[in-house]
């Protein structure tokens, strides 16, 4: 009889406590006295302001209804809100005429969402209608007074698509100067260089309002007489010089990332100034910083809600004239949290596309 | 680039015809754009005056000298309606400075500890920091702002239910109420006392620095440090007779009065901006910390350090280096976005110049261009003094 075992013994499970549910929080929230302290710090934290918030966002709110009368719960009064909508949406645009604005947020989602599809065909040119083509045809639609469709005043304009207006508007308008600006912001020539610094850093060295209220007092002011804009384009120049100086800077970044080898080829192919740059470095140097620019976009999207203070109904201000308003009393915390939870979506999901991108164009080559 | 070419053979080519030549060019196209740039300023300049004229707006900064006739909600110097315009940009200019300072060091704590939540092994607790991040980050301000003043703040009871802690704090829609203190005679010998504890300490810590050069023996400087910090002053208090006393706030038939009120516009904007900017430099410090590689972590290791010096001396210098760049530009933000006062009546430079003094004075260009002069000079000092900073902790490559 041996006394050696030559039959394997089966392996044994895991001990309990280092595997499921019990080892995860063995080793994510009680690995240490400290972490356990921190843990229940968490948890009550969780106990005395999310269970709270998600009680009065869902479970004691009410969400049909026609007015103040239907807001028992205790809760949220999401009724205001679903009230509200079509002036948080349109502002004062006329209700016969929506359909121009709904045609403009279609071709947006149109020719937008195909941009963060990575095999969808004709990318390029879809982009070049968003940037050029459908800025042209929103005109069209929005003010209209031609083809036989309503003028509609810009004063009527107002809610989400004013403010999507202003943030498409400044950044399209914003990228092809912030272009320019850079390049001579690296131009060899001093004058040149001297005038971009001085243009870029006068708008960055300045708060937005400052802007929007130099825009707003002083642009009628610098006009010749006769001439005058309105309140929308005045804003709207503001919102471009501010963001083209921004947007100058990132494209700067990228056109210093460029390997000096790159401009020396452009040179070594006797290229001119403007075709190596528009062949060789800008191509290159504007892909690098796409997630600058979604960045500065992001930015610009939420410094839009500041038109506000110069009298021009985004969708902020709408909330604003909205809550006070007798016919519903107590729904400030509504309107806010609705007005928070539309910008949260868009900025969140462009600055998750952003790093997405960043990961994606990082191949390697971080230190 | 091709001023100093010369062919295989050491003969300079032949030189291109003048509007060829890149130096002309160059030349040529800076004085078209000098000429441009000044031609736009003239005509800009000119349809200035004379709309001005038509409109009959005297030119100069003469109303800075006459009486402003409008009260401000809260001033740090004395004011009242009767002081001039003038004083009134002093009073904006102080309360903006005092928001953007007070917001910057809260910001910054909060913003560190909400960084350093995020890289935690604790589960809970990294998922709690993000989630404050990406909820506050991709919020508008502005909407922040009017969140917490017109939303949290006005609902708050009337004076006579005030919330309260004790009898010395009281928080109601008119503000939050604090003991004020009072320093009587004496008190000055305290403060020279702290100033002197600081003067000792430095000095201390220089002297274990050097010591430990010499013999390698290191000093308690923490502990030391502390201990002066709390005994100097404390002995100097002590001694004076503990020249100091705090006045109360009371509620009287309305209203509290006496004590120190801070008013509800000023709360909810420094709450905000100190939450909102909290929330960038959490990410700019979660970054920061992660670039510093883990090889580093492991030499300190393997060289025998302790978890607290390997933080002090290898991680932290290493990880600031990252972050104090693009820390620098979110107090820079900070200070701009403070700007955003106007929106919730906070007597600003903005609201207060920008506001009611432009529109009682119609000094369109002076006036903004005076304000806009403030903001471009904080936003360049701040970055000339980050920057000296930046170069000092900046990698010394050899």
């Amino acid at each position: 009889m041996s006394i050696i075992n030559h039959s394997t013994s089966p392996d044994l499970p895991p001990p309990v406590t280092e595997v499921g549910v019990i080892g995860w929080m063995r080793h994510n929230l009680f690995s240490s006295p400290l972490n356990f302290a921190l843990t229940l710090v968490g948890a009550y934290l969780i106990f005395t302001f999310f269970i709270p918030a998600f009680d009065w966002a869902i479970w004691s709110a009410n969400f049909t209804g026609k007015d103040q009368s239907a807001c028992t719960g205790g809760g949220a009064c999401w009724v205001f809100i679903a009230d509200r909508l079509n002036f948080f949406v349109y502002g004062f645009f006329p209700d016969a005429e929506y359909w121009r604005v709904n045609i403009v947020f279609i071709l947006l989602a149109a020719l937008l969402i195909p941009q963060f599809i990575e095999a969808f065909p004709y990318k390029m040119w879809l982009g070049w209608a968003l940037l050029v083509g459908l800025p042209i045809v929103s005109y069209f639609l929005l003010i209209g007074g031609s083809f036989g469709i309503v003028h509609v005043e810009t004063e009527k304009w107002g809610g989400i698509m004013l403010t999507l207006v202003l943030s498409f508007v400044g950044i399209v308008a914003a990228l092809p100067i912030g272009i320019v600006l850079a390049l001579g912001r690296r131009s060899n020539m001093p004058v040149i260089r001297g005038i971009c610094i001085g243009f870029i850093e006068l708008w960055r060295g300045v708060p937005l309002i400052s802007v929007l209220f130099m825009a707003s007092v002083m642009l009628p002011l610098f006009l010749p007489e006769g001439l005058n804009f309105n309140k929308l384009l005045r804003a709207l120049i503001g919102i471009v010089m501010f963001q083209s100086a921004y947007m100058a800077e990132v494209i700067r970044g990228g056109l210093q990332a460029i390997p000096k080898g790159q401009y020396e080829a452009a040179d070594a192919l006797g290229l001119g100034y403007w075709k190596s740059m528009g062949l060789i470095i800008l191509p290159q140097a504007l892909k690098l910083v796409i997630p600058g620019i979604v960045n500065t976009f992001i930015a610009l999207f939420k410094d839009t809600t500041l038109v506000l203070i110069i009298g021009l109904l985004d969708i902020l201000a709408s909330v604003q004239a909205s809550i006070i308003d007798p016919a519903w009393s107590d729904v400030a915390t509504e309107g806010y949290v609705f007005a928070a939870f539309v910008f949260w979506i868009f900025c969140f999901g462009m600055s998750r596309y952003s790093q997405a991108l960043e990961r994606k164009l990082h191949t390697g080559h971080k230190r | 680039m091709a001023d100093h070419q010369t062919d295989q053979n050491g003969t300079a080519p032949s030189k291109p015809p003048p509007w060829n030549d890149p130096v002309i060019r160059s030349i040529a196209f800076q004085i078209v754009a000098v000429i441009l740039v000044g031609y736009f300023f003239y005509y800009i300049l000119n349809n200035t005056l004379s709309n001005m004229e038509s409109r009959g707006i005297t030119t100069g900064f003469k109303f800075l000298d006459t009486e402003a006739g409008f009260g401000i909600l809260m001033s740090l110097i004395e004011y009242d309606e009767s002081h001039t315009y003038g004083r009134t940009f002093l009073v904006g200019l102080l309360n903006t400075l005092m928001v953007s300072v007070l917001g910057i060091i809260l910001a910054t704590i909060i913003g560190f500890i909400v960084g350093i939540m995020r890289l935690s092994n604790n589960w809970l607790i990294s998922k709690i920091a993000t989630v404050y991040i990406e909820v506050l980050r991709n919020i508008p301000l502005l909407l922040q702002i009017f969140f917490w003043y017109i939303a949290v703040l006005q609902a708050l009871p009337g004076p006579r239910q005030s919330m309260r802690i004790g009898d010395s704090f009281f928080l109601n829609n008119r503000g939050l109420y604090s003991p004020r203190p009072i320093f009587e005679d004496g008190f000055g010998m305290v403060v020279i006392a702290i100033v002197i504890a600081i003067a000792a300490i430095v000095y201390i810590k220089r002297w274990a620095h050097r010591r430990q050069e010499i013999t390698g023996e290191q000093f308690p400087v923490f502990w030391t440090s502390l201990g002066l910090l709390i005994v100097l002053p404390g002995l100097a208090f002590l001694v004076t007779g503990m020249p100091l006393s705090w006045e109360y706030s009371e509620l009287k038939r309305f209203s509290f009065g006496g004590g120190m009120r801070i008013i509800p516009e000023m709360m909810a904007l420094l709450w905000a901006l100190t939450m909102y900017t909290a929330a960038f430099i959490a990410e700019i410090v979660r970054s920061g910390i992660q670039a510093v590689s883990h090889g580093q972590t492991e030499a300190a290791r393997a060289l025998g350090l302790r978890n607290g010096p390997t933080l002090r001396l290898i991680i932290i210098p290493q990880a600031m280096r990252v972050i104090i760049p693009p820390l620098t530009s979110q107090y820079l933000n900070l200070t701009k976005n403070s700007s955003l006062a106007t929106a919730i009546g906070y007597p600003d430079l903005v609201s207060v110049f920008m506001g009611t003094t432009l529109n009682q004075t119609g000094q369109a260009v002076e006036i903004v261009a005076m304000t806009m002069a403030v903001y471009l000079t904080i936003s360049l000092s701040i970055s000339f003094v980050m920057n000296w900073y930046n170069r000092k902790m900046a990698l010394v490559e050899r």
